[in-house]
């Protein structure tokens, strides 16, 4: 049996807004193994993004306990929270959030930056190797407004894997993307997986990315209500192969 | 993250923002210029009082009559007539403090040499006035006891008499002048001094022996003042003290009654004049100062700005790793930075000021080193001191916050 990543136990999440106490959580648990392609779905207001929140050590549960590669985050203080996110995991945003006037090597090398063990040199050389595991060799000095949207989120997964995490944590990474682009993302995710062995946990609203993934988490009302492996997994390349297709027939 | 790529990463972050930045450093500029001018300006106007007078000796001792009749109309301290040669005698034979005493009777006259005049004063003198004063001669010699003895009618004229009243490469010595129809025997020539500290011209002067401006001048026998000189500059109050009482028993005082003379030894005077030119210095510093201040309070104000401005960056700094001290000493060194800049900046204008302010206008202006470097430890701490409450809020943003914020 593969290694346990991620533990959630009875994961509770409260917010008292005025008077009421809102329950984004009420109990989540779950696991997740090494080498999983998770994705967690939900429409709003169902708890994904506080869930996200814990998970990506930014914010901590009001109860219950979630366990990051054998650490139980509940005890880690502020500045240990930062550590681990530094350490632990490769965020992956919906907006891409990269550094304006910037170059992409320089916003891979960001977190780097945080991590007093790595010295510039091999920043660099990790910053420049990451790039290029997503295909962007040929895009290091350039600033993110020269970069497409596809690009721009791949600068950021670059970003994402540069400091080498246990897990990768997607916040609706397609959601500002075209079919044809998220099919291009995906499938580059497919990889880590498949080919880096990367754990990937991937927030979405779209059920057609969903069908990438390994195994998909369903949310409602702060309470998982389907927790399904996905037998048919399928395969981003080709999905994206048969879009370029479709399109090419049309022009 | 290390202390080198912050300073990268902050400098960056203010090129990126150039007219900002050099208008935020401005304010800085300015403080630190002003400060190190005036102060520089300061301290050379308190050096060159003090030079000028301990040119005239720093051991000098004035003594003067002085007013004090009660209720009675006061007068001049130069018309009182309180002070005679028994003063002086009594000086020499009981002070122990003194190394030099010379009475001096003065008088306003008109040097006159063949057709040329000029209007100045007599100054009758013992010879130990040279000593006294610091004068030197140039040329000539110094009369001496016989010609004070015999009220000879010789004396020394200073530069600018002899400008005046001889023509240009004429010999003044064993040249005869007149002085109020009194016919001198120039003997001596005295180095130019130049202008005092209060712009008085110290060689616009004809010296005599004191006998004989008593005797064939003022025709009375009080003098306006005495001056001596104290071993060094040590004994100098002392020396004071011990004039009083030698005076006092000399003019016959009792107990109740007050001094008609007064004693100034040239310490106190410099004295004065340091903490007068002090406090200016003092005052003029401060308004520097408060224009730093000024200046801080800007730095702060852009400080705010550009956290607000830059909440996403932050947030995604956070997520990724940064923690709050990173975030904290991300911008407390754009602040530092700001401000140690500006006060590079303000010291190179501060001292070109200054340098610009000694030629053109001619002022007195010393530039100390302490002066520059308080300014500058200032600046470093003003950037500190404002740039510590918006960093402190970047560090303390909420990262989930920090990354939604549009």
């Amino acid at each position: 049996m593969s290694k346990k990543i991620l533990e959630l136990k009875d994961l509770k999440r409260e917010f008292i807004v005025g008077s009421e106490t809102v329950r984004a959580l009420r109990g989540v648990s779950f696991d997740v193994e090494e080498g999983e392609f998770l994705t967690i779905m939900g429409s709003s207001g169902s708890g994904k993004t506080t869930l996200l929140n814990i998970l990506g050590c930014l914010d901590k549960p009001s109860g219950g306990n979630y366990i990051l590669d054998g650490t139980d985050v509940k005890n880690l203080d502020r500045d240990e929270l930062a550590r681990f996110r530094n350490h632990k995991i490769g965020f992956i945003f919906q907006s891409y959030n990269l550094l304006s006037r910037t170059s992409a090597l320089e916003n891979v090398e960001l977190p780097l930056l945080y991590n007093p063990a790595v010295s510039s040199s091999e920043r660099r050389e990790r910053a420049m190797h990451a790039l290029d595991s997503v295909k962007l060799a040929e895009r290091y000095d350039h600033m993110p407004n020269q970069l497409s949207g596809g690009q721009q989120q791949r600068v950021a997964i670059a970003r994402a894997l540069v400091n080498e995490p246990v897990m990768i944590l997607a916040d609706e990474a397609t959601g500002n993307l075209d079919t044809r682009t998220s099919y291009e993302i995906m499938s580059l995710m497919q990889d880590l997986n498949i080919k880096q062995k990367k754990t990937i946990v991937f927030v979405t609203h779209e059920p057609d990315i969903a069908t990438f993934s390994s195994r998909t988490v369903t949310l409602r009302d702060g309470m998982v209500i389907k927790d399904i492996k996905n037998e048919n997994v399928k395969n981003a390349a080709e999905a994206l192969a048969s879009v370029s297709k479709t399109e090419d027939d049309k022009s | 993250m290390k202390i080198l790529s912050l300073i990268k990463l902050s400098l960056r972050a203010l090129l990126r923002n150039k007219l900002r930045a050099f208008l935020t450093m401005l304010g800085i500029i300015i403080g630190v210029a002003a400060v190190i001018t005036m102060m520089s300006i300061g301290k050379g106007s308190q050096q060159s009082i003090e030079n000028s007078l301990s040119n005239m000796g720093s051991n000098l001792i004035t003594i003067v009559p002085y007013n004090n009749v009660p209720g009675g109309v006061r007068v001049q301290g130069s018309s009182v007539q309180s002070l005679t040669i028994e003063d002086v005698s009594a000086l020499e034979r009981q002070s122990t403090h003194l190394s030099a005493i010379s009475p001096i009777a003065q008088s306003n006259g008109q040097v006159i040499k063949g057709s040329l005049n000029w209007p100045t004063s007599i100054q009758g003198v013992a010879p130990e006035v040279l000593e006294i004063k610091k004068l030197s001669l140039k040329d000539g010699i110094m009369f001496g006891e016989d010609e004070v003895r015999s009220s000879a009618k010789v004396c020394l004229l200073g530069q600018t008499v002899i400008d005046n009243v001889f023509e240009p490469g004429e010999n003044p010595i064993g040249q005869t002048i007149r002085f109020n129809k009194i016919p001198f025997l120039v003997v001596g020539v005295l180095s130019p001094k130049g202008q005092n500290t209060f712009g008085q011209d110290q060689d616009d002067i004809v010296i005599a022996p004191y006998t004989t401006v008593q005797n064939r001048i003022t025709a009375n026998r009080y003098f306006q003042s005495i001056v001596a000189s104290a071993n060094n500059e040590a004994e100098s109050n002392p020396a004071s003290d011990e004039i009083l009482e030698i005076l006092r028993q000399s003019h016959r005082l009792r107990r109740n009654q007050d001094n008609d003379f007064s004693v100034r030894t040239q310490a106190e005077l410099i004295n004065t004049l340091n903490s007068t030119s002090g406090m200016l210095t003092t005052l003029l510093t401060v308004i520097a100062g408060i224009s730093l201040l000024i200046g801080g309070i800007g730095i702060m104000n852009i400080m705010y700005v550009s956290v607000t401005e830059r909440t996403k960056e932050i947030g995604l700094r956070m997520s990724i790793g940064a923690r709050g001290i990173d975030i904290l000493m991300q911008f407390l060194i754009e602040a530092v930075m700001i401000s140690v800049v500006g006060g590079i900046i303000g010291v190179v204008v501060g001292v070109s000021a200054t340098m610009i302010v000694a030629h053109t206008l001619g002022w007195p202006t010393l530039i100390s080193q302490a002066s520059i470097l308080i300014s500058f430890f200032v600046c470093a701490l003003t950037g500190v001191f404002f740039g510590y409450y918006p960093a402190q809020k970047a560090a303390m943003l909420d990262p989930i916050e920090a990354l939604r914020y549009e």
